[in-house]
């Protein structure tokens, strides 16, 4: 005993000499564990900044020009009048005399403009993409791989750094004279460069700065993942023992890399545009305020439009790739069997990558680029749609004949299947030229791309939060709460998107400060085609139900932060009897994560394998 | 555990990791500026016309070769690290650097005689190109009506004679310029409506240029940053760790030649084609 006590005390005094100071540890840290975790805290805050934004604008799209209620002072005092304005109302005094009293808190169009756009910006590329790729990508990939870090942890430590400060400039642009960027997260030129012609950096210049701040940080942390995953494979590691979650994010890696760069080209042009006037998108004869602007113009609208969705749709499959990646692993994990179709998975998550290249003009069937090339991007575009279904169908068939445990993660896991599932078939009608020219900028294209992302992919990620949890701090998070919150933001998701679908057939179009008012048969009385006031006041419930969606998350913010004290606590390294190296490590897991280098025997999803003593059996365990 | 195949290859792969990342590194470059080149493309077929001749040839020619130069000295600094030659390395390595200083300088020099050439549109219809005496960078209409400037002395192109106009005419100027052969007249600044240096805002053609070319400086930049830093504190390096330290200039000579290969496209589109 008392030699068991020594061997432990100078082992921690072996430790306490590597223990580094708070600042390299938690701030300068290069350890990827960390690294990991600084990328979900930051983007789980940006996650609810881009949502608090969308809340107030719902209340400008329920209630057209009445001033936000609690905050609206607030928002007047930090944006300026420019940007908030006040309400005048005539108060009658006890004594008979009338007195002005202004009411401040409305929101101007361009408000609603800035909030929408930075809406969009800071949720695909400072919430969703930090969290899917930079948080678990980095916290799990070496440790599902036996590798004992990222293979440039300095890089890594770097990109991060990007990151942050991308997200930095995107939120320094609100204070800015002028504003944040309008012009749409697409940020479409000419109307980009030209939306604030008083101020020569303004906020869409404060936009492009962050922008190339956060490709940077993309593209060195695909290179660091995608060299990761080729090189520090454990012994025996070999590519079909891959967990699909590592195949997800090493495609997800190659998209990052290939997809980003054209924008960031696109992005140089555009600053060109906006501060030294040049006129890569601006076409001859441009008239603005009835003036021909002064530009020497023979640039090309169409061409922002191709470089930016030829990043943007690869980008909508880094947005769902990795959230895949962890329903599978949540699901294998919680049916007690093997995946279905392990290496058709593997094949459809190539497939996607690939074809993800070749689909981007499917956004921009109205601009007049002609049919033919129309036709092409039809085809590939329903190609794609197949390796989707492949996954789709093998991770619901993987849940057949399972005794499945209904934890949360896999509450969250199993709920991303059908939320997924509308969005993708959703965007079939809009992949058909024919039919896409009528849904093309209404509500049904809001309805089907948040059905993918919102209770598609943030319910993935909120699985793995609740599924790696364990594994970061040592703890469960709590299973009571954590179902309260399942159930209030399954129902309330679902209240949210479900009736845009509604507005976008009946010909809501996006993108309208008063939430489409102006366009109602009261306000245009015998137009053809004017929206009906059921479809109007639909803007109401649905602004409600995104409110009580935000309230819903209270339970999940404050189990986050209370289980790392009080949450029940783990009685293994590997809670859940899980197969992957990620559980075979000490909890939480030390600097260079593996005690000794592991060896992979067998591959990612040994469940029940007949005649083994357990229902699971590690990779690293010998056959 | 410490991270493996820093300096050893892995088996299976062959490669070490510095050289898997430099690799995709690279793969991302491509993508960046063949954005830009497809850009190009683009602009140039959606034209009424685009302009022609107007760079320096000579120079251009010349600067390609500074950099070809450059890509052969570099593949020699690593061959003498190879060759356990540490004294050959550092000459190389200079070189190598000395050549990329060479051509940002002389990039540097082009970009100045683009922003002393001017391109003037008289109120009676004329447009000439040409040069405003004194060299002035970067003059603007509205700059010279702030300045309440009345008069400018212009001397345009055409003054070289029939030939100066067709191709190669830049590469006559520099000369006459020397020379004080250029004819100047007198252009009242009320009679101007549009004045402007060869600058990105001048036409899409130099927008283009411009951004590929400065583009490409950065990058030219950038390299010689990293291997003066490998040059000077590499003999430390060299004395403890010769394989890493060559890895590395491996590692950078690939960028190099990468960022050479962008030239080498560069030259015939901007200037020839």
């Amino acid at each position: 005993m008392a030699e068991t006590h020594a061997t432990t005390h100078t082992a921690h005094e072996a430790h306490a000499h590597h223990e580094l100071p708070f600042m390299r540890k938690y701030i300068f840290s290069t350890d990827h564990k960390v690294i990991g975790i600084q990328y979900g805290i930051t983007a789980l805050c940006f996650l609810l900044f881009g949502f608090l934004l969308m809340a107030a604008m719902r209340w400008q799209m329920a209630y057209p020009n009445d001033p936000i209620p609690v905050v609206g002072g607030l928002l007047q005092k930090a944006l300026g009048e420019d940007m908030v304005a006040s309400k005048t109302v005539e108060k009658v005094n006890p004594d008979g005399t009338k007195t002005e009293v202004k009411i401040p808190g409305i929101m101007t169009p361009d408000l609603y403009n800035a909030f929408g756009a930075m809406h969009g910006t800071i949720m695909v590329f400072l919430a969703i993409v930090p969290l899917a790729f930079g948080a678990f990508g980095n916290f799990v990939v070496p440790l599902q791989i036996g590798a004992p870090d990222m293979v440039f942890p300095r890089i890594n430590m770097v990109s991060y750094q990007c990151y942050f400060g991308g997200g930095v400039v995107m939120l320094a642009s609100f204070f800015i004279p002028g504003g944040a960027a309008k012009s749409g997260w697409t940020s479409y030129s000419p109307l980009a460069s030209i939306a604030d012609l008083s101020h020569r950096i303004d906020g869409q210049t404060f936009w492009l700065i962050g922008m190339v701040l956060l490709i940077t940080s993309s593209l060195l942390g695909a290179v660091n993942f995608i060299a990761t995953i080729i090189q520090l494979r454990a012994k025996g590691m070999s590519w079909m023992r891959l967990p699909f979650f590592v195949w997800a994010q090493f495609v997800t890696g190659f998209l990052l890399l290939l997809a980003f760069p054209p924008l960031e080209a696109a992005g140089v042009m555009q600053l060109m545009d906006n501060v030294f006037d040049t006129s890569f998108f601006l076409p001859s004869g441009l008239v603005i305020a009835g003036q021909t602007i002064d530009v020497s113009g023979g640039g090309s609208p169409l061409l922002w439009q191709h470089l930016f969705w030829f990043l943007g749709h690869p980008e909508v499959y880094v947005l769902i790739l990795p959230a895949m990646g962890i329903v599978a692993e949540i699901i294998a994990c919680n049916t007690r069997k093997p995946l279905w179709g392990y290496k058709a998975l593997v094949h459809s998550v190539l497939a996607i990558g690939f074809l993800s290249f070749i689909v981007w003009a499917h956004h921009m069937y109205l601009t007049g680029m002609g049919t033919k090339i129309s036709t092409f991007f039809q085809t590939t575009t329903m190609i794609i749609s197949i390796p989707s279904v492949i996954i789709l169908t093998a991770l619901f068939l993987s849940l057949w004949g399972g005794s499945i445990r209904f934890n949360t993660p896999m509450l969250f896991a199993l709920a991303f299947l059908p939320m997924f599932g509308i969005g993708g078939l959703t965007g079939l009608p809009l992949g058909f030229n024919a039919s896409d020219i009528l849904l093309h900028d209404t509500y049904y294209v809001i309805a089907h791309f948040h059905y993918v992302v919102a209770p598609g992919t943030i319910f993935g990620l909120m699985a793995g939060i609740y599924y790696w949890y364990p594994k970061a701090t040592g703890r469960f998070m709590n299973e009571f709460w954590g179902r309260v919150h399942f159930v209030l933001s399954f129902v309330f998701m679902n209240l949210v998107f479900g009736p845009m679908f509604l507005q976008g057939l009946a010909g809501m179009l996006r993108r309208m400060s008063d939430g489409g008012a102006t366009y109602s048969i009261t306000n245009s009385p015998g137009v053809e085609g004017a929206l009906s006031e059921f479809v109007i006041h639909l803007n109401r419930d649905i602004s409600r139900a995104a409110w009580l969606l935000g309230l819903a998350q209270i339970p999940f913010i404050i189990n986050f932060f209370w289980s790392l004290k009080h949450g029940k606590k783990i009685e293994s390294d590997n809670p859940w009897q899980a197969t992957t190296l990620e559980w075979q490590t000490p909890t939480p897991p030390p600097h260079g994560n593996f005690n000794k280098e592991p060896e992979v025997h067998r591959g990612p999803y040994d469940y029940s394998v007949p005649g083994a003593k357990t229902d699971f059996s590690p990779q690293n365990q010998p056959i | 555990m410490e991270i493996p195949y820093t300096v050893t290859p892995r088996r299976d792969t062959g490669l070490y990791n510095a050289k898997v990342g430099i690799w995709l590194f690279l793969a991302s470059e491509v993508m960046l500026f063949g954005a830009l080149f497809s850009s190009y493309v683009l602009l140039r077929v959606g034209a009424d016309k685009w302009p022609h001749g107007l760079l320096n040839i000579p120079i251009g020619t010349f600067n390609t070769a500074v950099l070809i130069t450059s890509s052969v000295t570099v593949v020699m600094a690593w061959a003498s690290l190879k060759l356990h030659q540490f004294n050959k390395f550092k000459i190389y390595m200079t070189a190598t650097i000395l050549c990329a200083l060479a051509f940002v300088g002389i990039k540097t020099i082009e970009y100045k005689d683009k922003f002393t050439h001017y391109s003037v549109r008289l109120a009676d219809g004329r447009t000439m190109d040409g040069h405003i005496k004194g060299s002035p960078l970067f003059w603007s209409l509205k700059k010279l009506k702030d300045k309440n400037v009345e008069t400018i002395e212009f001397a345009p192109d055409a003054a070289h004679g029939a030939a100066a106009a067709a191709h190669g005419a830049e590469a006559a100027k520099p000369a006459a310029h020397a020379a004080g052969e250029h004819q100047f007249e007198i252009i009242k600044v009320s009679d101007l409506t549009y004045l402007s240096a060869y600058v990105p805002s001048h036409n899409t053609y130099f927008a283009i240029y411009f951004t590929l070319t400065g583009l490409h400086a950065a990058h030219v930049i950038g390299g010689a940053l990293v291997m003066t830093y490998i040059l000077l504190f590499g003999g430390k390096m060299w004395r403890t760790q010769p394989d890493r330290l060559t890895n590395r200039v491996e590692v950078a000579g690939l960028f190099w030649h990468f960022v050479d290969l962008v030239w080498i496209f560069l030259f015939p589109v901007l200037y020839l084609l």
